[in-house]
């Protein structure tokens, strides 16, 4: 029963291994899907490209049906995944700064990193940028922690936060997206087209 | 090669496909590690790396960098830094597979390259400062938290796209 390696059914040498190979996929569809072109990212907040939207609520449900199917098919012990603490104060305040960032920059990490890749100078600004970013971020910590630290809820799922049990989230998670998907097909017809 | 050069620089995957792809990658990388993917993790262990060979008293004495440094193994040594030299890797592949592997700046033809630079340097700056407090990125908080049902998630995804929608109006003239 997965997941594997923290179950040890595959020894940890293999850790950097799959490490590599799932990153080598990750990198190829996130550029063979646009994600190295800032302006198609930009997109998204203008109304002219939908392809974020697109492909991450795609993947987004896709992952949340598949995962949830292999924990009732007892191949996956739901238990045992990551759930990242819910620190409330400072996943707010880190999100809405990263959406000015996004909207400024163009990027993300992830697509920053896929533009460099591909040659892109832009990105690899951004790059620089995102490391000036951890530095300024460590050398304030020390006035940060407070924020940083506050309201941890812990492990949090939305079972646990607004009583949804994971069945329902994916399948209202799953209506949204097909509703955004055909809203944003038809709100396209409206939008000016932006030539990139 | 350039029938791919011509034709096909702006071809991408339908976004569907792309999406549903990306919805299975992530299926396979909880069902091996439990985890999801990530990237800004990849960038700060680049500088604690980074500052620890050039200051190691700073980044033991910081409160924060501190964290990230253990005895007897390189803080490079992660398995986010695996993850993301292949995704170097990958997306290099697929763009010089469309001809689109070149050096250039890309920008709207209203504004300069300058300008363009500037943005992207106080963009990155911003969401790396984000992606430290909110413990993770749009790949590492937000896809990887939304696959799990994880609150902190759908917080992430919402503020970001949230704050994006807010302040776009403001820097339009770069994009539109």
């Amino acid at each position: 029963m997965g997941p594997l390696i923290p179950h040890e059914l595959l020894s940890p040498e293999w850790n950097n291994v799959i490490a590599l190979i799932i990153g080598i996929a990750f990198g190829y569809l996130m550029e063979a899907s646009g994600f190295s072109s800032s302006r198609k990212l930009a997109g998204v907040f203008y109304g002219y490209d939908f392809t974020v939207l697109r492909v991450f609520f795609t993947a987004a449900v896709v992952s949340m049906i598949g995962i949830l199917y292999l924990s009732k098919l007892g191949y996956l012990n739901f238990d045992d995944l990551y759930i990242q603490p819910t620190y409330v104060d400072s996943a707010i305040i880190g999100g809405v700064i990263m959406g000015v960032g996004f909207v400024a920059g163009g990027f993300c990490p992830g697509t920053s990193l896929c533009a460099a890749a591909i040659g892109k100078i832009d990105g690899m600004v951004f790059i620089l940028g995102l490391m000036l970013g951890v530095v300024i971020f460590s050398e304030m910590f020390p006035w940060l922690e407070g924020i940083f630290n506050a309201h941890n809820l812990g492990g949090v799922t939305l079972e646990d936060t607004l009583g949804l049990s994971n069945e329902w989230t994916t399948a209202i998670f799953a209506i949204i997206a097909v509703v955004a998907f055909y809203g944003t097909t038809i709100l396209g017809r409206y939008i000016r087209n932006v030539r990139y | 090669m350039s029938y791919w050069n011509e034709d096909h620089q702006h071809t991408y995957w339908n976004p569907y496909f792309g999406g549903f792809m990306l919805g299975l990658l992530l299926i396979f990388t909880f069902y091996m590690t439990g985890r999801g993917i990530g990237a800004s993790g990849a960038m700060k262990s680049t500088v604690v790396f980074a500052l620890y060979e050039v200051a190691p008293k700073h980044v033991e004495k910081s409160a924060y960098y501190s964290r990230f440094v253990e005895e007897d193994k390189s803080p490079l040594n992660t398995w986010l830094i695996f993850e993301v030299l292949g995704a170097i890797g990958g997306a290099f592949l697929s763009g010089a597979l469309s001809g689109r592997a070149k050096f250039k700046i890309q920008h709207s033809p209203k504004i300069s390259s300058k300008r363009r630079l500037a943005f992207a340097l106080v963009g990155g700056i911003l969401f790396g400062f984000g992606s430290q407090m909110a413990r993770g990125c749009t790949s590492g908080a937000a896809l990887s938290g939304l696959s799990v049902m994880a609150t902190a998630g759908f917080i992430t995804m919402l503020t970001i796209f949230g704050s994006g929608y807010l302040v776009a109006y403001f820097f339009r003239k770069n994009w539109i």
